[in-house]
């Protein structure tokens, strides 16, 4: 488009802020506006393996961020709703970086990874995908998802791969307060009520087999070094969080692991197909549309 | 293509009109998140970078800034995002500080911390109302990513407040 551009040219100094008259938005076509631009991948195009490993953070982030917003109107309170909405913005910012990252290995965009995958090309773990449950499973889900994430933040910034760096620098400021809030309100639901008690430690129950899971090193680290944080390297600065918060609590985390496991090579529980379903269902139905 | 507009300093002044959707006293530059302009030969590019990497505003931010630019002739105009270095509230200029205060919205207090371990230091948050140092956080989450929801305990109103990080 020449015409808005040669008739506000002016004269230099009485410059038009040039927005349309009648279109607010002037000549610019949002429709072509991708995050693929808005991100400068300073080191290039991640290679297929690093690929892999930005999959399985970005997926984590991705399905916790649509689990975490179910509950906006229904929390508890609403500076709840208010609190996880937040949360859920930030690790959808997350995902938004690192699956624009994972696609520009295989010419594909963040849409395409998110819209277009089945439940066995997600290489989220098993945690992220356990049901919301009652607002104790959700934030014992939160809880260890928060705690793991900021230690893995923490030293990826120290990453070999630039945009992995820089997507860690910025998540881990984050993911600080996430962190912090799942803290206090485990500490209100252990030490309220006898009913807040007994529903934490149901929580505990059904969702602490999984947090395994996330700690889980797989064959592709081996081929990361200095670029990936190794998962079970993790483990002891999580188990030292946790073991601080049993003691302060009286609250017996516990020490099961689940039989099956294996998010990040694609095996996954019913709950991620049921999640996909209603997060991918209106991209599917209207391919290509905007809004 | 005519150049208008060859001075940076110049374009740089044009894209700082730019203000924050979600809190309109605050141009792009008080926020710090107005990183670079270039001008070259053929046009211009724009670089910022997002407060939290969620922020919904800076779709709003980049299409405000192309629409600022493009007309007055200065070539292609691109509108580049970077992560790194990371924002922090630390790139806020005083003067921005200042006029979010004044508009209501209490501003960062302390200087940002490096997430490493526990403990967390918090300095007091003033009422931008009526200036007690004696508020209670109500949530650390508020009405947009980058603020917190307190109260004042003197003038019983609560606020925002523009949260470190």
């Amino acid at each position: 488009m020449s015409g808005p551009a040669d008739a506000i040219g002016g004269d230099g100094h009485g410059v038009s802020l040039g927005i349309g008259e009648d279109d607010p938005h002037g000549d610019v076509i949002v429709d072509r506006l991708t995050l693929e631009d808005e991100i400068v991948r300073r080191g290039g195009d991640a290679s297929d393996d690093v690929a892999e490993y930005a999959l399985w953070l970005g997926d984590d982030a991705l399905v916790l961020a649509h689990q975490l917003g179910w509950w906006i109107s229904r929390a508890p309170e609403l500076e709840e709703d208010i609190a996880l909405g937040n949360i859920a913005l930030d690790l959808l910012g997350h995902a938004r970086s690192l699956l624009s990252y994972a696609g520009s290995a295989s010419g594909r965009t963040e849409d395409d990874l998110a819209y277009w995958r089945g439940e066995r090309e997600f290489r989220s773990s098993q945690l992220a995908e356990q049901p919301n449950g009652d607002y104790a499973h959700t934030i014992v889900r939160q809880l260890a998802a928060a705690v793991y994430m900021f230690d893995l933040y923490v030293r990826l910034q120290g990453s070999a791969d630039e945009t992995l760096s820089a997507v860690a620098a910025k998540a881990v400021k984050e993911v600080d307060y996430h962190r912090d809030h799942t803290v206090e309100w485990f500490r209100r639901l252990a030490l309220g009520t006898d009913e807040s008690r007994r529903r934490l430690e149901v929580a505990l129950e059904h969702v602490w087999p999984y947090v395994g899971d996330l700690f889980r090193d797989e064959p592709l680290l081996d081929r990361l070094e200095g670029v990936a944080v190794r998962p079970s390297s993790l483990r002891p600065s999580f188990d030292a969080v946790i073991d601080a918060l049993a003691a302060e609590t009286g609250i017996a985390f516990p020490d099961a692991d689940t039989a099956m496991g294996g998010g990040r090579r694609g095996q996954h529980s019913e709950n991620l197909s049921l999640l996909l379903a209603e997060m991918q269902v209106l991209a599917r139905e209207h391919p290509g549309a905007s809004w | 293509m005519s150049a208008v507009l060859t001075d940076r300093q110049k374009v740089w002044d044009l894209a700082a009109t730019v203000v924050d959707p979600e809190i309109p006293v605050l141009t792009i530059e008080d926020l710090g998140i107005l990183r670079d302009v270039d001008v070259t030969e053929t046009g211009v590019t724009v670089t910022i970078t997002p407060t939290y990497s969620g922020c919904p505003a800076m779709d709003a931010i980049r299409d405000d800034l192309l629409a600022v630019l493009r007309p007055v002739g200065l070539g292609d105009v691109e509108v580049r995002m970077v992560l790194s270095p990371a924002w922090t509230t630390d790139w806020m200029s005083e003067d921005g500080k200042r006029k979010l205060n004044e508009y209501g919205i209490a501003p960062p207090s302390g200087r940002s911390h490096v997430p490493q371990g526990p403990i967390r230091l918090t300095l007091a948050t003033r009422c931008p109302r009526c200036g007690s140092a004696d508020t209670v956080e109500v949530s650390r989450f508020g009405s947009t990513s980058c603020k917190a929801l307190y109260e004042c305990r003197s003038c019983l109103e609560p606020f925002d407040y523009f949260k470190v990080i």
